[in-house]
């Protein structure tokens, strides 16, 4: 019963706890490491339960976060035909379901991709997946602004029955945003992976022959969850461009798909609570660090804290404490047993 | 069922004319042989002499560079291997295969997929539908384990298991998958004798469940006890075919073993 009620306990803590601390510059960190977060979970079904590795997973985000931008503030595209295509900015949720439906298109794309090319092979194909987009952004200077950025990006809004709706500027609506869609993305995935389907991804990361001789058609499972993490990071990109209001195509940087999977990794990947665990430590390690380090000294702890991580829980942090509780409850057992020798003999 | 005499009779699976070459050197030449719905067909030959070839050619695994196999009428050839073993020919691996990661509990669910029906968005809604058919399943796979004799370590890892539980465990995941013929290659590897006396109870078992079997095994007591039939393969042809008592005087089968230098023995 505890272990079912500690999410949710947990959740209601991270809504209460910073808004009652009212701290703004907090807010600022929880809510862009709450983002980060969404990605890592959405790269751990792909990495964690399937065993693919993409390091272009950034490049969904990036997608995400155009897409809304774009469909939100409007835009006209030369096609070469006589009028150039019109579209009216559209209303944000509108827009920000766009962003994820655009991104899970490219997800199904990169997923059957996957397929034909394993491997280090599918690894330097998504590399080159998120760069071809980012210089995209830079050069279809008409679409995207190119380096200038897209500005004035509407914030998403909400209707509240007291104010009606009202376009989300306060940092703490933002956060709660993102909480909340961090907890859908989190059921989706913990239904997903608990699920048929879920044993599917496990059996091509463990043993894809073994998956297909009992029947398991993994190409089509495996497209399925990048077409579900793909609209999960654009989901996340939706929320960041909304929120931080401007985009550039500096969002493709291949550094954030690294962020990503030293959060899946640290926190431990094919875990549910793992992204999660290892989004919080080095999302908000940086900023702890800006408070008391100077600037090259943080990034030597950061990657030092991420190498100790990685060398002495090889598993990630959440596999550790579990294997810890579970070999601490053995041995109280096996206390528990010797005594009852000992008072029987 | 009062057909039983004939369908007993029916070829359920019949290898026509296979070939497999790769790149010059050819693993079969020609193979041709079938195996009758309800029976325990071994199919023997000395090392290389192409047994998991055949295995791979029937399970899609491989495309043979000749030849048809069919399956209750079926071309295997065309399929990919997950619709082969969608329409119940499933197989296990010589080297031992199991999904090493997960609770051996999973790995007979994971075996069970085909048996499902609950997809994505099922499963994101929590239908009722699909809790029930997850609750059929689970069923169904300690069933399977109770089967095979390993409802005891239904809770711990796969990769935890000692060798002889893992190549058990690799038939559960099999069976799991609701075979109709199941094709085991050399269940009995590296087994000591009581182990390997305990399998054959098990293959009898599965069969007198209705399965079809296709073996491959090193073990002569094993194959000669339990065979109806056996298929004797070597240098990638067919030598011999019969009952194990005609096998076992064939002068070309003693011939073949007795030319590789009883590399039987070593398993
Ligand atoms: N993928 C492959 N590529 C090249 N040659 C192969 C391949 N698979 C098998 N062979 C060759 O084909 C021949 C038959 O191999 P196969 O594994 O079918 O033999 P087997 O009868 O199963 O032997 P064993 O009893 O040792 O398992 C061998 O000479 C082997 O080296
Ligand atoms: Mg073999």
């Amino acid at each position: 019963m505890t272990a079912r009620l500690l999410p949710w306990l947990f959740v209601l803590v991270m809504a209460v706890g910073p808004l009652w601390l009212g701290d703004q510059y907090i807010l600022y960190v929880l809510t862009s490491t709450g983002i980060f977060i969404i990605g890592a979970m959405s790269l751990n079904l792909l990495l964690g339960y399937t065993g693919q590795l993409s390091l272009g997973h950034i490049a969904f985000f990036g997608i995400g976060a155009y897409t809304s931008a774009l469909l939100s503030l409007g835009f006209d595209l030369d096609l070469g035909g006589a009028e150039p295509f019109v579209l009216g900015p559209q209303p944000v949720w509108v827009a920000f379901l766009g962003g994820i439906l655009v991104a899970a298109l490219f997800g199904f794309l990169i997923g059957k991709l996957a397929f034909r090319v394993r491997g280090a092979y599918f690894v330097i194909v998504t590399i080159s997946f998120a760069q071809v987009m980012r210089m995209v952004a830079l050069n279809w200077v008409d679409l995207t602004e190119g380096p200038m950025a897209l500005n004035n990006i509407p914030p998403l809004s909400v209707w509240l029955p007291w104010d009606g709706v009202i376009p989300l500027y306060r940092k703490e609506y933002n956060y709660l945003l993102v909480l909340a869609v961090a907890v859908v993305c989190f059921l989706v995935i913990q239904r997903l992976v608990q699920s048929r389907v879920g044993r599917a991804l496990v059996a091509l990361r463990e043993n894809e022959s073994l998956a297909r001789s009992v029947g398991i058609d993994v190409t089509r499972y495996l497209v399925v969850a990048t077409v579900i993490a793909a609209g999960m990071a654009g989901a996340a990109g939706g929320l960041y461009t909304h929120y931080i209001r401007i985009v550039d195509p500096d969002v493709f940087m291949f550094i954030y798909t690294v962020t990503m999977v030293i959060m899946v990794v640290t926190g431990g990947k094919g875990t549910l609570a793992g992204p999660i665990v290892g989004g919080l430590a080095f999302g908000i390690l940086p900023e702890v660090l800006r408070e008391v380090a100077r600037p090259e000294v943080q990034w030597i702890i950061y990657g030092v804290a991420m190498i100790v991580v990685v060398f002495f829980l090889p598993q990630g942090i959440v596999p550790a404490v579990r294997n810890w509780f579970a070999g601490r409850r053995k041995r109280v057992a096996a206390t528990a047993l010797g005594l009852r020798k000992e008072t029987s003999a | 069922m009062s057909l039983a005499l004939d369908e007993s009779a029916a070829p359920i699976l019949e290898v026509r004319e296979v070939a497999v070459h790769f790149s010059g050197l050819i693993a079969i030449a020609s193979m041709s042989f079938a195996v009758p719905e309800g029976e325990i067909v071994s199919l023997i030959g000395p090392n290389g002499a192409g047994k998991t070839t055949a295995f791979n050619v029937i399970t899609g695994f491989l495309k043979p560079t000749g030849g048809r196999v069919l399956f209750r009428g079926t071309d295997l050839t065309r399929l990919s291997s997950n619709r082969i073993a969608g329409l119940g020919v499933v197989r296990t691996f010589q080297r031992t295969s199991i999904f090493a990661g997960c609770t051996v509990f999973d790995n007979v669910l994971t075996g069970m997929h085909r048996q499902g029906r609950a997809e994505t968005w099922g499963a994101l809604l929590r239908l009722a539908s699909v809790r029930a058919e997850t609750g059929r399943m689970r069923a169904a796979a300690a069933e399977i384990l109770a089967f095979v004799g390993l409802s005891h370590r239904a809770g711990e890892l796969a990769g935890n298991l000692a060798y002889g539980e893992q190549r058990l465990l690799g038939i559960a995941i099999a069976l799991a998958a609701d075979p109709k013929l199941l094709l085991l290659d050399e269940p009995a590897a590296g087994l000591n004798p009581s182990e390997t006396e305990a399998f054959m109870g098990v293959v009898q078992r599965i069969r007198d469940r209705g399965v079809t079997i296709l073996l491959v095994e090193h073990d002569m007591r094993m194959v000669m006890t339990i065979s109806d039939r056996v298929v004797v393969l070597n240098h990638g042809r067919i030598i011999a075919e019969g009952p194990p008592e005609v096998i076992r005087a064939n002068p070309d089968v003693i011939q073949a073993y007795l030319g590789q230098g009883v590399k039987h023995a070593k398993g």
